[in-house]
């Protein structure tokens, strides 16, 4: 397989933008191939053995470390976990002077999560190894949005001979996006993905929330949620922070519930019963209510599953294939 | 007596003039001692500057130069500052107000221009501050700047907006004293927090925050109206949109007493560069759209936007090697300048160097009302002060293989090839730069 595979990706995954089409399925294929492995009683794989895999967070996010943690053992990776929360740039070493550190210490990848913007495009011109951005500030987050199309790909193709979808694209798949856009980086990415993908992609959010630039995306925009869920597949749920309410993008939690909020009254107005995703960590009550998070259409568990899987193929494509 | 004064002095030969006439032009005793057509000056005890076919331009005026001193010396000095504007063509600069501490006393003001003088490249003069510690609250001593050794004329708050309207509109009226100008730094502070670049297709593709045109044209509308309503003299920063320049079109129709400058860099650079993430592209006011630079471009041919004025903001390394959201705003511009208005402005056949001898050496120095004994900002007649450069643009030259004065290196033109090079600067007579160096290093 890493013959075949090994030239596709590029040596970073920066960007949903780093991906074409076909790169995409490769890594949804991938992915879907080595959750049948990890369902096995052997869970580890020895791809990455010898190979060295940094997880540097400037923010903390246990899930999503935890996630890449899981991945890289699984491929018989060596991990390093390095946390620099609170260690911001203005204070302490700086993201370059980190980069030259773990490229001394021979790091084959690094898995960045920082709260600026565009910080894993910085990191990449710094170290000679994989960069994979696990969380930009408020541009991008690939993995999430390749988690998401695999989830979502999988429970529209249910049938046994459809394989999982194996192959697929998302063609025809509407998808509602809902929340605040403009600090999500998790839309951003699900954006390119989906409509990459061939699914249709509707944003849902108060004008506020909205880039002043969305006009540009390949999505339909729309204020009226109860309108917009008629025709879902996928209802994708994103976390609100609640200090926004602070600038003045909304008036308060209570209307922002009741205008943008999942309830089970709303998902009754969807005629397709949505599938439900969630980024997490869900704020209930608040974006979605408990009932929601818990129906049985919600894939909320499902989608940290999955993250697991998506993140070992794209280790696999983008490290696996180096000195096989 | 007579051989003294020759001895001293240089021929430029068949020198092209602003007006794109050929001419012998004789500078000696720090004046301009003789003009005549092309190969009518004969050497005698002159040195001859190997020039022919060269562009020959009044030395430039620069009105917005960031030159760190004192507070920053690690990124600038006016040493270093003023030496490198010499290589740029320029000789004379305004140093901007927003040192540490700020020049917002007379005896801050008077020690830039003291330390400009001792290094003798160009003339540095000081911008005061308009409000006491840049914080918009309350008026600096803007008299005691103004009738101070420094005889400040300019006066802003750069980098910050004088955004209380109350302040700004008293200390345009103020100013009208001793005839002072506001150069204003046009931002809604409220509009562009934590603002990061435009806001526009781009910053919603990159995740970075928004830097509105709004939030320049609304200050700017509102200032040119105060200007109006108190007959007061104002003067708009860096100009980056194209709203604003209809806003300042339409008050200089209805005879408001605005004048307006932009950036070299607003006029070639765009907001798509902001995709590198590479913050030597970070600047305030940001680069704008592909449509703003047109229209920039458009207005300073046809006088909508008076003048060019380079923001030179040097930083050190350490400021743009990080994070597009922790770097510092602001490129290198004095080297650069003319270079760029070649690029921008000359070679698309939008504007002309009689023009551009206008708009980057007579407009500035009217605007700053700077001295006539200076020689700034004069046209080049036989009497004047030898404020001249010349200009070979008829190369292309990589920029990084240039020589630079400046202490830092945020040239976000690193990478490119751009026209022309000032080969001499002459300052009242003297050769400050000769070959495209500086006569006496730093
Ligand atoms: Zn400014």
């Amino acid at each position: 397989m890493s013959d075949v595979v090994t030239p596709v990706l590029k040596r970073h995954l920066l960007s949903i933008d780093d991906l074409t089409r076909e790169q995409a399925i490769l890594i949804l294929d991938t992915a879907d191939e080595l959750a049948r492995i990890s369902d096995a009683p052997i869970k580890k794989l020895p791809t990455l053995r010898g190979r060295t895999v940094v997880n540097l967070f400037y923010e903390d996010s246990t899930r999503t470390r935890i996630s890449f943690e899981a991945a890289a053992k699984r491929l018989s990776a060596d991990v390093i976990n390095f946390s620099a929360k609170g260690s911001s740039v203005s204070k302490g070493e700086s993201l370059k002077d980190t980069a030259l550190t773990l490229q001394a210490m021979g790091a084959d990848a690094v898995i960045l999560r920082h709260s600026a913007s565009g910080a894993a495009h910085r990191l990449a011109e710094w170290t000679k190894g994989s960069v994979i951005n696990a969380g930009d500030g408020t541009h991008e987050h690939p993995t999430q949005a390749l988690l998401d199309a695999f989830t979502i790909r999988k429970h529209l193709n249910k049938n046994p001979e459809q394989n999982g979808g194996v192959g697929a694209d998302l063609t025809g798949v509407n998808v509602a996006i809902v929340g605040d856009i403009l600090h999500s980086r998790v839309a951003r990415s699900n954006v390119l993905l989906l409509s990459r993908l061939g699914a249709k992609v509707t944003l849902v959010a108060p004008p506020t929330l909205l880039p002043v630039g969305v006009s540009d995306w390949p999505v339909s925009i729309s204020y009226d949620f109860n309108n917009a869920i008629g025709e879902c597949d996928v209802v994708m749920m994103l976390r609100l922070q609640l200090e926004r309410m602070k600038s003045a993008f909304f008036p308060s939690a209570r209307e922002y519930s009741r205008l943008f909020g999942l309830d089970m009254e709303r998902l009754a107005k969807g005629k397709k019963s949505p599938l439900i995703l969630h980024p997490g960590p869900i704020n209930r009550g608040l974006e979605i209510s408990a009932e929601c998070a818990d129906s049985a259409d919600s894939l909320i568990l499902e989608q940290v599953t999955n993250g697991v899987s998506i993140r070992m193929a794209v280790l696999y494509l983008l490290l696996g294939g180096a000195d096989a | 007596m007579t051989q003294r004064i020759e001895s001293s002095g240089y021929l430029l030969s068949s020198v092209l003039s602003p007006e794109q006439e050929l001419i012998d032009i004789r500078i000696s005793n720090g004046v301009i001692a003789e003009i005549a057509s092309a190969g009518s000056l004969t050497p005698g005890a002159s040195v001859t500057i190997e020039s022919a076919g060269m562009q020959l331009l009044p030395g430039l005026v620069d009105l917005h130069t960031h030159l760190r001193e004192p507070g920053r010396e690690d990124a600038e000095t006016i040493r270093t500052g003023s030496a490198a504007a010499a290589l740029g063509g320029f000789t004379a600069v305004h140093a901007m107000a927003n040192t540490d501490p700020v020049a917002d006393t007379a005896g801050v003001v008077e020690q830039v221009v003291r330390l400009g003088r001792e290094a003798g490249y160009c003339d540095v003069y000081a911008v005061g501050a308009v409000t006491q510690g840049l914080e918009g609250l309350a008026l600096a001593e803007l008299g005691a700047m103004a009738h101070s050794m420094a005889q400040v004329r300019v006066f802003s708050d750069d980098g910050k907006c004088v955004s209380d309207s109350l302040v700004m509109r008293r200390a345009l009226e103020y100013v009208k004293q001793f005839d002072g100008v506001i150069a204003q730094h046009a931002q809604d502070p409220r509009l562009t927090e934590m603002a990061q670049m435009n806001e526009g297709i781009i910053s919603a593709k990159l995740g970075l925050t928004g830097w509105p045109a709004v939030a320049e044209e609304a200050i700017i509308a509102r200032d040119v109206l105060l200007a109006e309503h108190v007959g007061a003299r104002l003067h708009i920063c860096h100009v980056s949109t194209s709203g604003s320049v209809e806003i300042i079109r339409w008050a200089k129709a209805r005879g408001i007493n605005v004048t307006a400058e932009v950036t070299p860099h607003h006029l070639l650079l765009t907001d798509s560069l902001a995709e590198t993430y590479n913050p030597i592209y970070k600047v305030n006011p940001p680069l704008r759209t592909n449509e703003d630079v047109l229209a920039l471009r458009t207005a300073l041919a046809d006088g909508t936007i008076d003048i060019v004025a380079t923001d030179h903001a040097p930083h050190p390394r350490e400021s743009k090697e990080c994070e597009w959201s922790e770097a510092a705003n602001g490129m290198l511009g004095l080297e650069n300048a003319l270079s760029v208005i070649q690029e921008s402005m000359i070679e698309n056949g939008l504007s002309n160097w009689k023009t551009i001898a206008e708009r980057m050496s007579y407009a500035p120095a009217r605007i700053g009302r700077v001295d006539a004994s200076s020689g700034h900002g004069q046209i080049i007649k036989v009497g004047v002060p030898a404020n001249v450069i010349l200009i070979d643009t008829k190369i292309r030259r990589k920029v990084s293989e240039m020589k630079s004065a400046s202490k830092s290196s945020n040239n976000p033109y690193i990478d490119r090839t751009l026209p022309g090079q000032v080969l001499y600067t002459f300052l009242r007579g003297e050769m400050i730069v000769a070959n495209g160096e500086l006569v006496r290093p730093l």
